[in-house]
């Protein structure tokens, strides 16, 4: 055999053990959720009781997927505002400028940010001012975590769609400009438009990215297992369930939390197979 | 009757103009609102956190519950530092790093080399969903597969394959997203002299990408440096500098996790966040450096 079989042999197996790894994955998570599966089958999903008191053990997933949902697009609206004007400051307003560059590197710096720094910035800064604001529960909930995640996901909303954003042609804008178009009426009426797609699947993955943040979150959403009933309350999310009651977890409960971790696995992967796909569209 | 036209039309000119100032006006602001908590962040860290840092900080281990509560009570600095979860975070980086380095780069010439391969577009697709996975998630697998299967018990090596898991789909991106950029020329070149394959790959492709390809690991090493949640379900902690790969072991983001549930340690949460925080953005930024020096 020649040196390069060899070496298309070598380079062929580096990807195939991605493959294994995603397949065991899978698997992996798959046969460890099978006893609560077993013993609850499809309830899991829709069940809400989380009870680990030994012989009457039950678990639902529910609240957490509520948790879940209810946090991240409470982000996702929040961050929306803020993102899409950073986007507009550095892709149409300041395109190319020095103050642009500035800017950029902060957003970007905001996505090397451990979560766990900003769990305690959260919780040191964030919740006594939320109290002082009438905030009930000691400041912990929903609405508190989702202010969090919204400010850990701005990086990864603004960079596409400002990627996007600076990418529409100069032809287009400069054509309504000549028919008299202020600025904010060829950003809504030329950009908007023609950047649609990049946007809105900037927000898909920074979306994906709230569904799966755990240490922030968990520092701040309160730790209940029941179905938050209002922006305010305390709940808990898929990710921040498994970092609470993994210590404790064997048996029964530690398949529960296996179960819960393949479900927000689809989830994400899913909800990022999606943006993905509108990002290959479009190029 | 004309005049009153031409009013109309000057008002909502008028309106135009004063709405078109307003959303630039609502640009900056939110704009401004987007970028202060990077810097409301940093103040905190540096003013909260500076006075507990110094070289003992660096080279001491954790101090007990106890010995904190009595240094807080008469109003000292708690004494020690975290030098076990300094080089807690350094082994399990430099694992993780050793596992995934190799592995990535290779997948990234793979995909670069057979772009229209089915296994190819596979595996980048699967790559990209792999990005997006939550790293809790990976912590549970690398328990799994590491804690339960391997070292029967928490360990440095457990916490280094949920992060290796991690860091791969990055350096995957970024190396075939680099060899994209080399022009095909220079391997043609290469390629004609009848140079061997492997030492085209050695030779030619890595050296001339070798600023883009740093720039991904950097940038993957300063994501996995600041993770929490994997690590709580692998490596576990430590109370002492470990070097034992099957045996549980501190980080620094695991030794905040441990000084925020402990009343008596809480002071030293901002000086460890600060450190770690350091060391993260100064390899983001000397990535960036790197990758713009390189174009």
């Amino acid at each position: 055999m020649n040196s390069d079989k060899i070496t298309k042999i070598v380079l062929l197996s580096a990807s195939l053990i991605i493959l294994l790894v995603s397949g065991g994955m899978v698997f992996s998570l798959v046969k460890g959720a099978i006893p609560t599966f077993h013993a609850f089958g499809l309830n899991f999903i829709i069940s809400n009781q989380w009870d680990p008191s030994q012989g009457k053990e039950a678990y639902g997933a529910l609240p957490f997927i509520a948790g879940t949902i209810m946090t991240s697009v409470t982000a996702l609206l929040i961050c929306l505002p803020l993102s899409f004007s950073t986007s507009l400051f550095l892709g149409e307003y300041f395109k190319d400028k020095k103050i642009a560059r500035v800017i950029r590197l902060m957003v970007d710096l905001l996505a090397g940010i451990p979560s766990i720094v900003y769990g305690l910035w959260g919780f040191y800064v964030l919740r006594p001012l939320l109290i002082d604001l009438g905030l009930p529960n000691q400041g912990f909930g929903v609405f508190t975590a989702s202010l969090i995640l919204a400010i850990m996901i701005i990086p990864y909303a603004t960079s596409l769609s400002n990627e996007i954003i600076t990418m529409v042609p100069n032809d287009l804008k400069e054509a309504a400009y000549s028919l008299g178009a202020t600025r904010y009426e060829v950003i809504f009426n030329v950009i908007i438009p023609s950047a649609r797609s990049g946007i809105i699947a900037g927000y898909i993955l920074a979306f994906g990215r709230a569904l799966g943040e755990t240490m922030a979150v968990t520092m701040l959403i309160g730790n209940a297992n029941v179905i938050p009933t209002g922006f305010f309350d305390t709940g808990n999310t898929m990710a921040s369930v498994i970092a609470n009651q993994f210590g404790e977890a064997d048996g029964l409960k530690l398949s529960s939390l296996i179960a819960i971790a393949l479900l927000l696995f689809l989830i994400t992967g899913i909800i990022n197979a999606i943006g993905k796909l509108i990002i290959k569209k479009m190029a | 009757m004309v005049s009153i036209k031409r009013t109309t039309i000057r008002d909502h000119a008028h309106r135009r103009i004063l709405k078109d100032k307003l959303i630039f006006g609502m640009v900056i602001f939110l704009s401004m609102v987007t970028i202060s908590p990077i810097i409301l962040i940093i103040a905190k860290l540096v003013i909260n956190g500076f006075r507990q840092i110094s070289l003992n900080f660096i080279i001491q281990n954790t101090p007990g519950t106890f010995e904190a509560m009595t240094a807080v009570a008469n109003g000292e600095l708690i004494p020690g530092g975290i030098a076990n979860g300094i080089t807690g975070t350094l082994l399990m980086v430099a694992l993780a790093s050793v596992i995934a380095i190799p592995i990535g780069v290779v997948t990234g010439i793979f995909l670069y080399e057979n772009p229209g391969k089915f296994i190819a577009n596979l595996t980048r697709n699967v790559a990209d969903i792999l990005q997006g996975i939550p790293s809790i998630v990976l912590g549970l697998i690398a328990y799994i597969w590491v804690v339960k299967g391997i070292t029967n018990g928490f360990s440095a090596l457990a916490g280094s394959v949920s992060l290796a898991i991690m860091m791969l789909p990055m350096i995957i991106k970024s190396t075939e997203e680099t060899l994209k950029m080399i022009p095909q020329t220079i391997k043609e070149a290469a390629l004609a002299l009848g140079v061997p394959y492997y030492k085209v790959i050695l030779k030619v492709l890595i050296p001339t990408g070798f600023s883009g390809l740093l720039t991904g690991i950097l940038l993957g090493i300063s994501r996995i440096m600041g993770e929490t949640a994997p690590l709580m379900l692998t490596a576990l902690g430590s109370t002492v500098v470990n070097f034992d790969i099957s045996k549980p072991t501190s980080a620094i983001p695991l030794l905040i996790w441990e000084f925020y549930n402990d009343p008596n340690m809480v002071s030293l949460i901002w000086s460890s966040s600060l450190l770690l925080m350091g060391v993260v953005l100064l390899l983001n930024l000397l990535s960036r450096q790197l990758a713009n020096s390189s174009i």
